[in-house]
């Protein structure tokens, strides 16, 4: 570790001293940071990766109806029968400040256009009952994925700041600390030495003066 | 702070036209010019959430680690009718091993 390159003076070593317990305390801080955010984002992080397995399999297989769909009915007929939604899906982004990460919680509104008797927004005498599979299919996947948006973001997000807290703990516990306790203890050495070397010289002019 | 945002779908047309009839936003693209386009474009739009086929996704990594340090909008990354790539269980992958330092699970 390297001595810091400052003058070997009283004030500099009470101004080092402050530094040194500032920097010992906002390691402490840090430190319980990482470790709490680092426990919510495993258990976050498992939800996260349980939920995507079931969604992607999910989603698979609605695509697969949806692909059986197409191939029955015709390009423009499916394309129409989809193009006006019943329903529409908007979000609500609320910010949750989790360890001073911003994670978003996310409401999901869904709002019917018209009557609430049915989900598909098409006549049921020109389309394919494999299309009714398909978005039925999609449509209870909906929540999940919704759901997933939200976990996921927040663990990336998580993730993030982890890595960000943990070299900020590393360069506080391995360079910072060590550097001031090296520098002041280097500055009090000086000091000490400097005394003795009063001392000895009042002692020596003393001696001469006396003979 | 509480706003409202809307929802889109990214991918090929024979993916995510089916997202269509549940209400979100549908936007069908092509090439990946497009698609930063249109990725950019919403998220400068108020869309709270984009889901995107891996298909797509892996044309402009670069663009969608954009936004991963913002709160808004969240790309999530969903299969196509073609299969899944991996390529979004190596981003929660990658997520871990950036946190704790090696891949835990």
């Amino acid at each position: 570790m390297a001595i810091l390159n400052v003058k070997p003076t009283r004030m500099e070593l009470s101004n080092l001293k402050r530094r040194l317990a500032t920097a010992k305390r906002g390691h402490k801080l840090l430190k319980d940071k990482q470790d709490e955010l680092m426990r919510q984002f495993i258990g976050l992080i498992r939800k996260n990766k349980s939920l995507r397995e079931e969604v992607e399999k999910e989603l698979q297989d609605a695509f697969k109806d949806f692909l059986i769909a197409s191939a029955v009915m015709s390009p423009e007929m499916l394309e129409e029968a989809v193009s006006f939604p019943k329903e529409s899906i908007s979000v609500e982004i609320e910010q949750k400040n989790v360890m001073s990460v911003y994670v978003p919680v996310m409401n999901f509104k869904r709002k019917l256009e018209t009557d609430a008797g049915s989900i598909y927004p098409y006549g049921f005498v020109q389309t394919s009952s494999e299309l009714d599979d398909a978005i039925s299919r999609l449509y209870d996947i909906m929540p999940k994925l919704l759901r997933l948006a939200e976990v996921e973001k927040s663990c990336q997000l998580m993730a993030d700041e982890i890595e960000k807290t943990r070299r900020r703990v590393n360069a506080l516990e391995h360079r910072t600390i060590p550097d001031l306790e090296e520098t002041i203890k280097f500055i009090r050495m000086k000091l000490d030495e400097n005394e003795r070397a009063t001392i000895t010289r009042l002692m020596k002019v003393k001696d001469l003066i006396n003979k | 702070m509480i706003y409202m945002h809307k929802i889109a779908v990214i991918g090929d047309k024979n993916s995510v036209l089916a997202f269509k009839a549940l209400g979100l936003d549908v936007f069908t693209v092509t090439d990946d010019l497009e698609a930063r386009k249109t990725v950019n474009r919403l998220a400068k739009n108020q869309y709270g959430v984009i889901f995107i086929t891996e298909q797509i996704a892996q044309l402009i990594p670069d663009t969608i680690s954009r936004y991963d340090d913002h709160v808004t909008p969240a790309i999530i990354l969903i299969p196509n009718n073609q299969g899944s790539l991996n390529i979004g269980m190596n981003r929660i992958d990658k997520n871990v091993e950036k946190a704790v330092g090696s891949n835990i699970l």
